[in-house]
């Protein structure tokens, strides 16, 4: 906001360390001297968490005001005259550090915070050289909170409860507590619990002192040894900005980058520690050229020229159609840019890059790119949302931090989905329903619309006369109260759904009646950018389901596993009865039912290239490699110009610079073309669906650490529960409708495919009729999709 | 303690005529209870909120929980238009010599259930809740029957006595903290979170429990109010002769006669305490007091018996009146060791909340327990006195500051016996058996 159109009348004058300053009522003057750049020394306070004002670190002097304050809780007034290094203000500060200090262990040598430690820092600046202190010092029993927070070294604790409040207040449940009383407290998670929220790593960077470090970072590096360098988080489509550690060309730790217009000061975990993939043994460091089965390393020379060669024999037997393209949505514009252009100029329009979507029965209207319907910032004002079919806190869960402060707010949120939402924020009303019913009762919401508003826009005939629910009406009454502040978000369960276009078509129809904002939640990195770049069939090209309905001749696969794709046994097959498929991939296939290409290209992941990653509000963000490629692994952008030259195109862009340019529209260009209308929607509802006595509905999330390549080779985040082998979950009476106990292994079948044999869990927060058994993991990842009708199978051996 | 403390105190009022047994709802009544309460109901034109508070304010009444707070201004800081306020008597007595609280709600419980009744009228509260301390069962039992019988009796509920003022009580029982006795701590419990002081501002009469104004008022603050209503408040005022009007009990406890609960008009003077009191226990000479609960600073015997127990006069001679807890130290007590025991005290109950209690009570107890054992070094004087001021007036709430406040005093006026500890590694004292 500029100086002219701030009303700052009311306004308050003050003066720190003489220096004047105006600031708004009700400022703090902890936030007074830090506009005025005067540093007070804290340790509690934090500005993303509430006051809690326990270290007394920040006592200053206030004219006429007897004992020192709290910079942090003290609110400006009038003429207030505030002296953060005067004679009593200094004489606290230091005999707050003196108490903090006597039962720290003054470890330091062997602390891995040491070096950038704020209780080292400070204590520098106000502590004493020796210690009036002699006796033992005060020792904590280390707690076990999981694979990615140490929290072996308790006794270094100064109790500041920045972790407390930021698990309850950021994370949005108590995992971490305080209890005990006196010189005893001590941080605790529940008793034989781990913390084990999906942003849980945060903690470690709000730890003032070395009690809370980073499992897989601590004792690999001092700080002093680390090179710095921005980059950008490609795992989900908020685009956290972050920035990468480096020693000896060895991305060894993940910080966040300070925006608060994305990531605020925040990570999610796997933005966090997915680095660990980039250090996996399983990179690939040369080409692989499967011979005899196996898959043996060569030479870029033998390569490249291979695949060239081996594809344009297809081409040329059987026709350009007869190839298939795909792409990942966390591939950079660069790279699809390069991707789509290569094969389009073969003459293939069997392109995409919406590898887990099912249902395409729009895409001939669709032209835009879909995304958030509003900048990121703006989720922080909304009064009212709806969201259909999303895990926001495992699909987003930094976009779940801010409905999360809104709702903490007042702003109503609703869920319309197969399972109870576990967002750990007020949830004001839900439906919950299985996959087949989404439809039917978002469209009892859009009714419910149209009866509040009395618009007489014509209804498809299907809607008439559909009677609301209670809980239909309160939705659609929240979302109208609120227009002007409310949003439906589609999320990554809906558009993964079956019937995804239909809920689309539903949301839009409902967004028009409430005027609330359409935002179409993606599911990548660059998912955005994607469409944008049109890495989707046009003109009648195959798209990444027909494309395995119809098995292909050859396929060229793009930084894209077994696991990301949603046609399950269908790709298997497929696949392996392709004369030839070629994958860029920076790791080697894993998992028993991988891809096995005749031809891998060892492209880098992001810390290796330049690139540009387009996030959920259509925000392009380039970055550079941080380190340099990995054995003769390279920049996909690069591999992808050799392979175009090696089909005989003339390509001039060179570097990476040269290649953003080329593809990477403007960014009126981008907003024009972000768009989540759709022209026609065809509605048209299904039939319920009737399940006999051993099949059921499934609702399948993609697992938070199985999303993408990298992610799933984190060896760190592959040890939390959330990358939990996945069970059948199911509700009570559905597990009696088949005499299922906990004790029992079930196996699913679906459209000719089966699972592993899992273990079964009671879940009564299902809708009826419907089990959880999530995707893209090995065990599940023949089946097809997200949704659909499986036949469970009780396995007795 | 001795059940038959209402032996004592001709000038009593909150005590009087009380037997130990006669409790009920219908032997207060009978004493006149509930008069104030139905005078007011009986005649609301005359006695509106305002009134009420007025008279409060005309009594000089002061908080009797030990910050000695002037009640009526307290009430008047409640906003006026907050349709959901709340008044809680604070019954968490756990500040060490303090035991009157317990002894009003055990013997004459409708007194306070009356009080509360009043305030909540006066400040337009719905709801009151009593916090009772958790250590001492049978009074939140007590609390409980006594409440059931005023809702039997209309006396709480939905239009008590047909009027259009409806009021209820809940009882509610703490664990054990002394520092739930800070108020904002036992808001804190109250809401079933862990007991831990708030920084302030916001004040309670602000945001309190659930973030609505609330008043937070002593046993015996709230135990003054009928009599305040009933009589008036220059009545009231003219009950003694210092600038705060009422009756005090007084806790007496340690090495006298006859412990227990007295209760005197405001102003009596120690020494005339110490004789009803029936004297030093054994004949045993007056060493030290802590006249107003542990927090208070300790005072030489010379001085106390020159002093009378009022506010202004107890804050003159150094102390303060505090919770009235008359705590007696006879000729053998070491110092010391006394100190060490209170240190140990506030060492165990700090809450751990900020750093120079929850670091500072440890280290003044680790100080204090090296020189009782016959280690103490000649430093640790200044150092248990640096330590102490660098506690006090540095902490969210005022436990930092009673922690630190005994400190002081006791080196203040019996550094000789700490200098004696730390160079003889002996105490000075015989020890009393």
């Amino acid at each position: 906001m500029s100086d002219e159109i701030m009303d700052k009348s009311d306004w308050l004058n003050l003066e720190i360390n003489g220096q004047a300053v105006r600031m708004p009522p009700g400022s703090t003057v902890m936030e007074a001297a830090a506009s005025l750049k005067i540093y007070i020394p804290h340790f509690c306070y934090h500005k993303k968490l509430s006051l809690a004002a326990n270290c007394r670190m920040c006592l200053v002097e206030v004219e006429k005001i007897p004992k020192p304050v709290p910079a942090c809780a003290t609110v400006i007034s009038e003429g207030m005259k505030v002296k953060t290094r005067g004679k009593t203000a200094l004489a606290a500060q230091q005999a707050v550090m003196e108490f903090l200090l006597i039962n720290h262990p003054l470890d330091c040598p062997i602390c891995d915070q040491g070096g950038e430690c704020q209780l080292q820092d400070l204590a520098f600046g106000y502590g004493k050289g020796t210690s009036q202190f002699s006796e033992e010092k005060r020792v904590v029993v280390g707690k076990d909170l999981g694979a990615l927070v140490s929290a072996a070294e308790m006794s270094r604790c100064i109790q500041c409860t920045r972790c407390t409040r930021f698990a309850e207040e950021i994370g949005g449940a108590m995992e971490l507590g305080m209890v005990n009383r006196g010189d005893r407290a001590e941080v605790v998670p529940f008793i034989g619990e781990t913390y084990d929220s999906e942003i849980s790593g945060n903690v470690i960077d709000l730890c003032p002192v070395g009690a809370l470090t980073s499992k897989p970072f601590r004792y690999h590096a001092r700080s002093w040894e680390l090179i710095k360098r921005q980059s950008v988080s490609p795992h989900d489509a908020l685009g956290s900005n972050l920035v990468m550690h480096v020693k000896r060309d060895k991305v060894v730790r993940v910080m966040p980058q300070y925006n608060e217009t994305i990531n605020e000061c925040w990570l999610a975990d796997r933005d966090r520690f997915s680095y660990e993939a980039l250090n996996s043994e399983t990179r690939l460091t040369k080409p692989l050229i499967k011979k005899d089965g196996k898959l043996i390393e060569a030479e870029w020379q033998e390569a490249l020229p291979l695949a060239a060669a081996r594809l344009k024999n297809i081409i040329e037997r059987e026709g350009a159609d007869a190839l298939g393209a795909l792409i990942s949505p966390h591939a950079t514009i660069e790279e699809i840019g390069l991707f789509t252009r290569l094969v389009r100029s073969l003459g293939c329009e069997n392109i995409d890059s919406r590898l887990r979507q099912r249902d395409f029965s729009a895409d001939d209207q669709l032209q835009e790119a879909t995304w958030l319907g509003m900048p990121i910032v703006a989720v922080n004002d909304l009064r009212a949302m709806l969201f259909i079919g999303s895990f926001l806190r495992f699909d987003h869960p930094l976009l779940a931090v801010r409905v999360r402060q809104a709702a903490k707010r007042g702003a109503k949120i609703s869920s319309l989905h197969a399972q109870r939402a576990d967002w750990r924020l007020p949830i004001t009303q839900e439906i919950i329903t299985s996959p087949s019913q989404m439809a039917a009762s978002l469209a009892q919401i859009v009714s419910a619309a149209q009866r509040a508003t009395n618009k007489n826009k014509i209804l498809p005939k299907v809607l008439r006369g559909i009677e609301p629910s209670p809980e239909a009406t309160t939705i659609a009454n929240d979302l109208l109260a609120h227009h002007e502040h409310a949003a439906i978000f589609v999320g990554t369960f809906a558009q993964q759904h079956e019937n995804a276009f239909l809920l689309r078509g539903l949301a839009q129809l409902l967004a028009e009646l409430t005027g609330a904002t359409l935002g179409i939640l993606p599911d990548a990195a660059n998912s955005v950018g994607a469409q944008l770049l049109n890495a989707r069939p046009k003109n009648g090209g195959l798209n990444a389901r027909t494309m395995f309905e119809k098995a292909r001749k050859a396929y060229i696969m793009f930084n894209v596993e077994f696991e990301d794709l949603a046609q399950g046994a269908q790709v298997a097959q497929a696949a392996t009865q392709a004369d030839c498929v070629v994958a860029f991939s920076a790791f080697y296939p894993q998992g028993n039912n991988a891809i096995l290409p005749d031809i891998v290209l060892p492209i880098t992941p992001f810390s290796e290239t330049s690139g540009t990653l387009m996030n959920m509000e259509g925000r392009a963000q380039s970055f550079r490699a941080v380190i340099p490629p990995l054995g003769a692994a390279r920049p996909g952008w690069q591999i992808l110009v050799t392979l175009s030259r090696l089909f005989g195109q003339v390509i001039d862009e060179d570097t990476p610079e040269a290649v953003r340019v080329a593809f990477l529209p403007d960014d009126a260009a981008i907003h024009a073309h972000l768009s989540n209308t759709m022209e026609k929607i065809d509605i048209v509802l299904p039939p319920p669906i009737v399940l006999d006595q051993n099949t059921f509905e499934r609702c399948a999330a993609i697992p938070a650490y199985s999303m993408d390549a990298l992610v799933r080779r984190a060896a760190s985040l592959q040890k939390t529960p959330l990358a939990a082998a996945p069970t059948l979950r199911i509700r009570t009476d559905d597990a009696e409708k088949m005499k299922l106990s906990v004790n029992h292994h079930v196996r699913i079948r679906s459209q000719g495919a089966a699972s592993e044999k899992m273990a079964l869990c009671i879940d009564d927060t299902l809708a009826k009729g419907t089990v959880r058994v999530d995707a893209a993991h090995d065990s599940t990842n023949m089946l097809v999709g997200v949704s659909g009708v499986i036949t469970l199978e009780i396995c007795h051996d | 303690m001795s059940d038959n403390f209402f032996d004592f105190g001709a000038d009593a009022l909150l005590l009087a005529g009380l037997n130990g047994k006669n409790w009920r709802l219908e032997d207060y009544v009978a004493r006149g209870g509930y008069r104030a309460l139905k005078k007011i109901l009986a005649n609301p034109g005359h006695w509106t909120s305002d009134q009420v508070i007025a008279e409060i304010k005309l009594s000089m009444l002061r908080g009797r929980g030990g910050a000695g707070f002037p009640t009526g201004m307290k009430w008047s800081f409640m906003p006026k238009d907050a349709p959901v306020k709340y008044i809680v008597c604070n019954a968490d007595e756990g500040e060490p010599g303090t035991f009157k609280d317990r002894d009003l709600l055990r013997y004459n419980p409708h007194l306070v259930l009356e009080g509360m009744i009043i305030a909540g009228y006066a400040m337009g509260c719905r709801r009151g809740y009593m916090y009772v301390h958790g250590e001492i069962w049978e009074v939140y039992e007590r609390c409980e029957e006594a409440v059931a019988e005023a809702r039997m009796a209309n006396l709480l509920g939905n239009h008590i006595l047909g009027s259009s003022f409806s009021f209820d009580i809940f009882n509610h029982h703490g664990f054990g903290a002394y520092v739930c006795g800070e108020e904002t701590s036992l808001l804190e419990s109250l809401e079933g979170k862990k007991g831990r002081p708030r920084y302030k501002p916001p004040f309670p009469a602000n945001v309190g429990l659930y973030g609505k104004p609330t008043t937070i008022n002593n046993v015996e603050t709230l135990a003054n109010v009928p009599f305040i209503v009933d009589k008036g408040g220059q009545w009231f005022l003219d009950l003694n002769g210092t600038m705060a009007g009422g009756t005090k009990i007084f806790s007496i406890s340690g090495d006298v006669a006859r412990p227990g609960n007295y209760e005197f008009p405001l102003g009596i003077p120690f020494s005339k305490l110490l004789l009803k009191a029936g004297g030093m226990r054994d004949g045993l000479g007056l060493k030290a007091v802590i006249p107003g609960g542990s927090s208070a600073p300790v005072l030489p015997a010379a001085v106390m018996l020159e002093t009378n127990l009022d506010y202004d006069s107890i804050a003159k001679a150094g102390s303060m009146m505090g919770s009235g807890a008359v705590i007696i130290m006879n000729e053998t007590r070491c110092m010391v060791r006394s100190l060490l025991r209170l240190a140990e005290f506030y060492h165990e109950e700090s809450c751990g909340q900020c750093t120079p209690c929850r670091e500072g009570t440890g280290w003044l107890v680790r100080v204090l327990h090296r020189i009782e054992h016959g280690e103490g070094r000649a430093e640790d004087i200044d150092l248990l006195d640096d330590i102490a001021r660098n506690i006090s007036g540095r902490t969210i709430c005022a436990l930092g500051d009673a922690a630190a406040m005994p400190i002081r005093s006791f080196l203040k006026h019996f550094r000789d016996e700490f200098v004696y500890h730390i160079e003889h590694r002996s105490c000075q004292v015989a020890d009393y058996v």
